[in-house]
């Protein structure tokens, strides 16, 4: 039988890859769907009704359909709490309450600067769009700021909400793998050295292996 | 012990936190952070928040900063008291209030905040709103409403027929953006209009908008202060 969680969009999507990551953390069995974004598979309509901005990915669990990859992360990790890694979202309130923190924070601070790098350094050559260099380098700046941040932060704190890994650094795993891996700018992370440490730790996780296995063969 | 939360009315992240606070019926201290002294930035600030943004809410030994994280933790630990803002009773609705507190973070939020500060931060500067900046976001911002303006005009609210912390979390920037010229962007769709004038007609709503005067008193003030 099928398994009743289904992702849909393709895997060298960052936010998709953020779903995957959580799925495979918290050992959830899904079904992946792929989306041909170049044929412009999220504008038809069947796709727009499970994801109205016409983004990826879109989410099925049995009856519930959801969109927006934090959220999706965030219903996961609450409705299979007993599976997998079960610290991933915290197991008290004020656990729960410091990964939000952060979880926003990348989602506020990292990923504006990060995205806009991601697809300026890794997706415009592909797609044989003129890069920016005046945006390139306001968001190198950007990102330079929030990683003096996290430097700081990661020399109090083995992971961003505390000891343990969680959702709020695997929320930085999809852009980071890219900056880091396909484009010349890892140096942002890799000069650092508390950061640097942290994305070595969190990138190399089996989850986060299987998801970058993913990509390359999909 | 009663909740700090360190910040300012008139800051637009502040009075997201202060109305969650006050739709859980919770009570807490104001404790006032001068934004234009620069405090937010002062090493005893930034031993609360890194990024040197208000708010910050202190709950006995918890430090929180992020207002959507604060308003989330609220929500979750005041559950049983006032209105109900998180649906947690019901695993669905629970999820979809999830989903459209992230469309708020991450589809309107960076399409109404430009255009809100260009409105009015630039001028405190002693500098014209930069109209190219206004109408670039004014577009996002159109497109991203026609896609409420859809939603809207089948559940009353945004995740629901119900009002949640989704909702909510629209309040203090479009507060702002509907005293401006810009407004129309909210008023040509009828459905966003109906859904914007029921959520700032709540009490609370109302209430936390008298507190929202940036721009207004204190121009002369950051104007003296500039010169």
């Amino acid at each position: 039988m099928a398994a009743p969680v289904k992702v849909y969009g393709p895997t060298l999507s960052t936010a998709v890859s953020r779903v995957l990551a959580c799925l495979i953390e918290k050992d959830v069995d899904f079904q992946l769907i792929p989306i041909n974004m170049s044929k412009g598979e999220h504008k038809k309509p069947d796709f727009i009704k499970m994801q109205p901005f016409g983004q990826v990915p879109a989410f099925q669990d049995e009856s519930i359909s959801l969109f927006e990859s934090r959220a999706i992360c965030r219903y996961i990790c609450d409705k299979y709490a007993d599976k997998g890694n079960k610290e991933l979202y915290g197991t008290n309130p004020l656990a729960k309450a410091s990964i939000d923190q952060w979880l926003e924070a990348e989602g506020q601070s990292f990923n504006p600067p990060s995205g806009a790098l991601v697809f300026q350094l890794a997706f415009a050559p592909r797609m044989k769009i003129p890069q920016d260099e005046g945006l390139i380098k306001q968001n190198q700046e950007k990102l330079g700021k929030v990683l003096d941040v996290y430097e700081k932060r990661l020399g109090e704190s083995r992971f961003l909400a505390g000891d343990e890994f969680s959702l709020a650094d695997l929320s930085h795993l999809p852009n980071t793998q890219y900056l880091v891996a396909g484009t010349d700018r890892g140096e942002l992370f890799t000069s650092r050295k508390n950061v640097g440490r942290w994305w070595s730790e969190i990138s190399s996780r089996e989850s986060w292996k299987k998801v970058v296995q993913m990509q390359k063969s999909g | 012990m009663a909740l700090k939360l360190h910040g300012s009315a008139m800051s637009t992240s502040t009075s997201l936190v202060i109305i969650c606070l006050h739709e859980k019926e919770v009570d807490f201290e104001l404790v006032p952070v001068d934004l234009f002294a620069g405090e937010q930035k002062q090493p005893h600030f930034l031993a609360k928040n890194p990024f040197g943004q208000v708010p910050v809410l202190e709950d006995g030994d918890l430090t929180l900063f992020e207002s959507r994280a604060i308003s989330a933790y609220i929500a979750e630990k005041f559950k049983e008291t006032g209105y109900d803002l998180l649906r947690h009773q019901n695993l669905q609705e629970a999820a979809l209030v999830k989903v459209w507190m992230e469309v708020e973070s991450q589809q309107f939020h960076p399409a109404i905040a430009p255009i809100v500060y260009q409105f009015y931060v630039v001028p405190l500067k002693g500098v014209s709103p930069d109209q190219a900046i206004i109408d670039d976001n004014l577009e996002k911002l159109g497109k991203v409403l026609d896609i409420y303006e859809a939603r809207l005009s089948s559940t009353k609210y945004l995740a629901g027929d119900f009002y949640s912390l989704a909702d909510l979390h629209h309040l203090p920037y479009t507060c702002y953006l509907m005293k401006t010229t810009a407004a129309s962007v909210i008023n040509e769709r009828p459905h966003v209009k109906a859904w914007w004038e029921d959520i700032s007609c709540r009490p609370v709503s109302k209430k936390a908008a008298e507190g929202m005067t940036f721009g207004e008193k204190c121009t002369l003030k950051i104007k003296a202060l500039l010169l």
